[in-house]
């Protein structure tokens, strides 16, 4: 399953290239053509020839995860994040470290040498490092160089319920849709576009989208579902297990109207569950897509994901079925009839 | 199998503190080549005999003791969204838990993660301020509340779900190298003394219980009332923010305590036989007899002559805790000789102050 295949391989921002190769290797006989630009996006299109509008899917291939920026005298591994990450889930977590994937953990101070005014407060930055089992800065400096990264350490696996976890599912998910997508045609000029650099402030998008000049954008995402206890209902912004949701509003973007529209009909004429982000926080490459050349009407459809930018998030895979059909059906209606 | 195997064996098992019995097969088939019986108490004490050579009718006894429980955390309330609040069995910090992969034990054992509030939902000044506290955390298994009740109790235990990694140098991480690391030095002692001969009988005792209060030391330690014993543990070891003086070097050796729990005719002979045999050891200064079994040998039935090797252990009580299998392979061939060169005089001399 791509999707498995894809949450388990790693790629932080700017260092895309598992990612890149697996979804070009998985894809490339689907499309017309497909190629890479300056920043590393991977763009595939198919039916380039053909009437109608232009339409960009774009999701992102980069996760959020850390970069070796000191290595201490004891040869222990400071590091700051890429993209956002809440310093709290990182204590007693595995990573992986470099290229060749070098196992390393994040420990704490053991909770008997702890203060007690200490336990109230998280951890920081600067009194985390990654030990990879190593005596000293010398030592050390054979297996890794500053500015090498560092991933989460955890592997795909199916709960109950059609519940699964793994980490990156922020935004493999938009990825491995828009990747099975490729196996089918529609009447128009698509475009797929696996961007770069989203976390660290939608960096990739906007290049891409410069280059294709789509008329319509949708962006596949995965957002925020804070369906958890000791939450009010009306702060859950999307729940898992009640289809892919769709936004009205963030921080980067506004969603065109007319393609909202289109996308609520598509789902009612269906019968396909979806939802509203319910919160205004966060952004996505819609922001920057949308802001290319003189504008590009833009919208974004996302999976809920719990515990999002974590070691280990949680999706429903009939979200996910949902999500992938309402973006297909939308496609189809797109080329018969127009935004 | 190499010790590498056994200590990912011995820390993937699951023995939550109360619930250790599932790990006892383990412990027969890596004891069995080397000892003469097993026993079992009624606590569930684990202990592996090899006899030494001694002709008398009532032998010497030794007990080497490490316990095999881990600390976990136990079922306390499934809610109506099927999220299952939990409590903790044995000192864990909550701030190590969010992200967690852990297991719950039921009916069958289903895989859950450890959530919280979503950051997006504080403000910046509580995300920076305030650490998860335990109440506050819940274990998602993408069951609901029906479902999971079908499979899961109020009180059955959850254990960490993590795989021991192996890092550079025979340094390993995982969960419950505390005490497993222990047993396997236990275990690896019991195979150097198949080349040497000893006239105590040793007993190899896992213990049950300790995590929440020494309590299978306590009863193990009364029923084979040994002429002395040595707990082998884990110590705090070395890394950035810990001082010194509550910590020692990692790689360096096991450590041989010193502290009111500690006999000092025992500490003197694993302090000459590390030196004899060249074998690197740190000394471990204590200032209170608590913290690890030694404390409940020392005062069990009319008082027992006690010592305590440890193996320094970096981020304790966390799923990723850090050891040198180069210190357990030291501890055990620091016990090993030393249980050899145990003999009537040294015996008589434990009463004599």
């Amino acid at each position: 399953m791509l999707l498995e295949k894809l949450i388990n391989a790693t790629g932080i921002s700017s260092r895309e290239k598992e990612i890149r190769d697996l979804i070009r290797e998985e894809i490339k006989d689907n499309v017309d053509e497909i190629y890479t630009d300056k920043m590393g996006n991977l763009i595939a299109c198919k039916g380039k020839e053909k009437d109608g509008q232009k339409v960009m899917l774009a999701a992102h291939m980069d996760e959020v995860g850390l970069m070796i920026t000191e290595i201490t005298s004891d040869g222990l591994l400071k590091f700051q994040s890429v993209g956002g990450i809440d310093k709290r889930v990182l204590v007693s977590k595995p990573v992986l470290v470099g290229e060749d994937k070098m196992a390393g953990v994040i420990g704490a101070k053991a909770i008997h040498l702890q203060k007690k005014s200490e336990r109230d407060k998280p951890i920081d930055f600067d009194n985390l490092y990654i030990d990879i089992g190593v005596n000293s800065k010398k030592e050390a400096e054979k297996y890794v160089e500053l500015g090498d990264v560092a991933v989460f350490s955890s592997e795909y696996e199916e709960l109950g319920n059609g519940r699964v976890i793994g980490k990156a599912f922020d935004d493999r998910v938009g990825c491995s849709i828009i990747a099975e997508l490729t196996e089918y045609d529609f009447d128009m000029p698509v475009y797929y576009v696996f961007t770069v650099q989203e976390e660290v402030g939608l960096r990739g998008a906007g290049v891409a989208a410069f280059d294709i000049a789509p008329d319509i954008a949708l962006v596949l995402e995965g957002t925020t579902a804070a369906d958890v206890p000791e939450n009010k209902e009306h702060r859950y912004s999307t729940s898992v297990g009640k289809g892919p949701a769709l936004t009205l509003m963030d921080r980067t973007v506004i969603a065109d109207k007319n393609i909202l529209t289109g996308l609520i009909e598509v789902a009612e004429d269906n019968g396909i569950d979806y939802q509203f982000r319910r919160t205004d926080v966060g952004g996505n490459d819609a922001g920057a897509i949308s802001l290319s050349r003189e504008g590009v009407p833009s919208a974004v459809i996302s999976l809920p994901c719990r515990y999002i930018h974590s070691p280990l998030s949680l999706i429903d895979l009939d979200d996910y079925s949902k999500m992938s059909r309402l973006v297909k059906l939308y496609l189809e209606r797109l080329a018969r009839k127009g935004i | 199998m190499n010790s590498k195997e056994l200590i990912k064996e011995l820390c993937e098992t699951t023995a939550v503190t109360g619930h250790e019995a599932n790990i006892v097969p383990l412990l027969k088939s890596a004891f069995e080549d080397y000892v003469d019986d097993f026993q079992i108490d009624k606590l569930g004490n684990f202990a592996a005999v090899k006899k030494g050579s001694s002709n008398k009718e009532d032998p010497p006894k030794i007990l080497l003791a490490a316990h095999m429980d881990e600390i976990g955390l136990m079922v306390k309330k499934i809610d109506e969204n099927g999220f299952i609040k939990f409590s903790t069995v044995g000192g864990i910090d909550p701030r190590t838990l969010p992200g967690q992969k852990v297991k719950v034990h039921g009916k069958e054992s289903i895989t859950g993660i450890i959530g919280a509030m979503p950051p997006h939902l504080l403000s910046a000044e509580d995300m920076d301020s305030k650490a998860y506290k335990l109440d506050e955390l819940y274990v998602d298994t993408g069951y609901s509340e029906e479902e999971l009740k079908q499979i899961i109790s109020i009180g059955d235990v959850i254990s960490m779900d993590r795989e021991l990694l192996s890092l550079h140098n025979d340094y390993v991480s995982g969960k419950a190298l505390d005490d497993r690391a222990g047993v396997l030095m236990m275990i690896e002692a019991a195979k150097e003394l198949q080349r040497l001969n000893h006239e105590i009988d040793v007993y190899f005792v896992a213990t049950v219980q300790e995590e929440i209060g020494i309590k299978g030391a306590i009863t193990s330690t009364y029923d084979i009332f040994p002429d002395l014993g040595i707990a082998i543990d884990v110590c705090h070891g070395l890394m950035p923010g810990v001082n010194s003086s509550e910590a020692s070097k990692m790689n360096e050796g096991p450590t041989i305590a010193l502290g009111p729990q500690v006999h000092q005719d025992i500490f003197a002979l694993l302090k000459d036989e590390a030196s004899k045999r060249s074998i690197p050891y740190q000394i471990e200064t204590n200032n209170s007899p608590f913290g690890t079994d030694a404390a409940g040998m020392q005062i069990a039935r009319s008082g027992v002559a006690t010592a305590l090797i440890s193996i320094p252990l970096r981020y304790m009580h966390t799923s990723v805790e850090l050891i040198s299998l180069n210190d357990v392979k030291y501890g055990a061939q620091l016990l090993a000789s030393s249980i050899a060169a145990i003999d009537d005089e040294f015996l008589e001399g434990l009463r004599c102050y």
